[in-house]
């Protein structure tokens, strides 16, 4: 039961900073399309990380 | 050319499953008739699944009680020394009640480990929580599912690239057939993920590792989706061991500046100095490789499930939508996931490599000297 | 975390890490060694032919800028020759000025001379042709004079007369 309370925490959180990251990417490419490439590979990196992260907590805590 | 001859290996090996169809099966577990339809079974027959597997089960007839597919080598390390016998020889039993005899030694299989009873033993028992209290696990060196998976993988990676390095011996400048889609891949590989992350003088030495490692995830990531039912990323086993390579290799090829900056940090109070070596060594041995593995193993898991579950919808739902809805309901959702999960194939893949890239990058890099 | 241990297979993981080591030895040693030299050599031929053909047009341009620049000398060389010639030109024309005019005045101091000699010469004959002419009619006059004695002595009248004037 607690496991489930904590999985959706961090699922939560993890949205959190993935709407984040994607939402200031999107801005960052509406400023400036010609850097969509390398703003886009920076936000799949962080993203990845971020992911990391939250998996890590949810096998964790499995 | 190379197009034909994968397209002839996979017409093969369709052939081969096809020819091993219905081996043995009549004394199996599951009972006659007993159509996996609730969802407590729903859930065991999907966790049978996203483990690894010792033979190659491609689908079962309940009614009659068959099962189609080939049987795989076992190999195991017991205490009385390597024991080698087809996969068959449990007869599709997965709960430790078919014992296979081997002279000196007894093994049976649960839940897909291959345990060895102990001495005098001659049937397993079970606690309450279900672990078996006179057998234990033996080291499990059988070609499973996972193996033959990497395998097949390893064998369409080095028809395809041989082939297109043939192309180039040929002294033909540009690569033709399949060539032509595998060598943008490997630009892609060497410019936007090995070159940007390492650097223009030492990327080369690495290239050998990423590239493989990107096509071999890539490739079993993408026979996961096939109907084959490989789930081969899905082995923590398996992401634990490329994460390690990574591991070994960045740990291997720091540069000096590397562990000057990891273990005597300069530019900070000398008291915070072990402490940050601490915390560093910690994130490049444990936390960075253990996201690595997580990270692939965790997405390609929950993607498996999830397409799984969409289509076990078509029994869940029957009662409250009647076939055609649960049915097309399933289909559409499963389609809708199963078109994500190709994107989260490669993007597994290209995260993994480029994160291995990354962190090859920060070992080799050489600083300025402050 | 437990169950996921539990799963953790090290017969898979050493299987895999077996495969995947003698995978990458051979995909470094069959493929990817022979597809990036191919790639690596297909860029550098690309670029030096970019290289070559920029050197060529450079060169091109160099050419140009000498074929310029020998035009340019042999314009200002030809306009040197001009001028010269010009000069020299104008130089002889005036050369040939000068002298004719020095010619002309010679001659016309000569022809001068000889005009004043031969006016001279012709004063000196028109004076003796005169003279002659004058004794000549004088002699007729003074004969038919003569052969009158009043006219005579008239006559040496006058003469004296004119003498004494002298």
């Amino acid at each position: 039961m607690y496991n489930l309370i904590g999985a959706g925490l961090i699922v939560i959180g993890g949205g959190i900073g993935l709407g984040q990251i994607g939402s200031k990417a999107m801005e960052g490419i509406a400023r400036q399309p010609e850097a969509a490439g390398k703003i886009q590979t920076a936000m799949i990196i962080i993203g990845a990380l971020l992911e990391g992260l939250a998996f890590g907590a949810l096998i964790l805590g499995k | 050319m190379i197009a034909k001859k994968s397209i002839t290996f996979i017409a093969v090996l369709v052939l081969a499953l096809v020819s091993f169809k219905g081996f043995a099966g009549d004394e199996g577990h599951h009972d006659k008739g007993n159509t996996i339809d609730t969802p407590d079974e729903i859930k065991e027959y999907i966790g049978h699944h996203l483990k690894d597997a010792h033979d190659f089960h491609l689908f079962s007839d309940n009614a009659s009680g068959k099962h189609y597919g080939f049987p795989l080598p076992v190999i195991v390390w017991t205490s009385k020394g390597l024991k080698t016998f087809m996969s068959s020889a449990f007869h599709h039993d997965d709960a430790g009640h078919t014992i296979v005899d081997k002279g000196d030694v007894k093994l049976t299989k649960i839940h897909s480990k291959i345990y060895e009873l102990d001495a005098g033993a001659t049937s397993v028992n079970f606690d309450e929580t279900h672990h078996a209290t006179n057998a234990h696990k033996v080291l499990d060196f059988s070609i499973t599912k996972s193996v033959f998976g990497m395998l097949l993988a390893g064998l369409l990676m080095l028809l395809g690239f041989t082939a297109l390095a043939r192309g180039y011996k040929k002294g033909k400048k540009i690569p033709t057939g399949f060539g032509r889609v595998l060598e943008p891949l490997v630009i892609y590989v060497r410019d936007d993920i090995a070159r940007p992350n390492i650097g223009e003088k030492k990327y080369r030495k690495f290239m050998g590792f990423l590239l493989t490692v990107f096509f071999f995830i890539w490739i079993l990531n993408l026979l996961g989706l096939t109907p084959l039912g490989f789930n081969v990323t899905g082995q923590i086993a398996v992401t634990a061991c490329l994460a390690i390579f990574t591991v070994i290799i960045y740990l291997f090829s720091g540069s000096k500046d590397f562990w000057a900056h990891t273990l005597w940090m300069p530019g900070v109070p000398v008291i915070l100095r072990p402490i940050l070596a601490v915390i560093e060594l910690i994130g490049f041995v444990l936390i960075k490789p253990f996201s690595l593995l997580v990270r692939l193993f965790a997405n390609m898991t929950a993607g498996h499930f999830v397409v799984m579950s969409l289509i076990a919808l078509m029994i869940t739902l029957k009662e409250a939508f009647g076939p055609v809805g649960s049915t097309g309901m399933s289909l559409v959702l499963a389609l809708f996931i199963s078109v994500i999960e190709i994107l989260v194939a490669f993007l597994q893949a290209f995260i993994f490599t480029m994160l291995s890239s990354l962190f090859i990058g920060m070992a080799v890099e050489e600083h300025d000297h402050h | 975390m437990e169950t996921l241990l539990n799963d953790f297979s090290v017969g898979l993981f050493v299987m895999q890490a077996v495969i995947l080591l003698i995978l990458i030895l051979l995909m470094r040693k069959f493929a990817w060694k022979p597809i990036l030299n191919a790639l690596d050599e297909r860029e550098t031929g690309i670029e030096d032919a970019l290289k070559s053909a920029e050197n060529a047009k450079r060169e091109m341009e160099n050419l140009q800028a000498s074929n310029q620049k020998l035009l340019q000398e042999a314009r200002t060389e030809r306009e040197a020759m001009l001028k010269e010639a010009r000069e020299i030109k104008t130089k002889m024309i005036e050369d040939a000025k000068t002298e004719a005019k020095e010619e002309a005045e010679k001659l016309m101091t000569q022809a001068q001379a000889s005009i004043e000699t031969e006016k001279k010469a012709a004063i000196a004959d028109l004076k003796s042709q005169v003279a002659s002419l004058s004794i000549d009619i004088a002699e007729k006059v003074v004969r038919q004079e003569l052969s009158n004695k009043d006219k005579q002595e008239q006559l040496v009248a006058s003469l004296l007369g004119e003498a004494t004037l002298n």
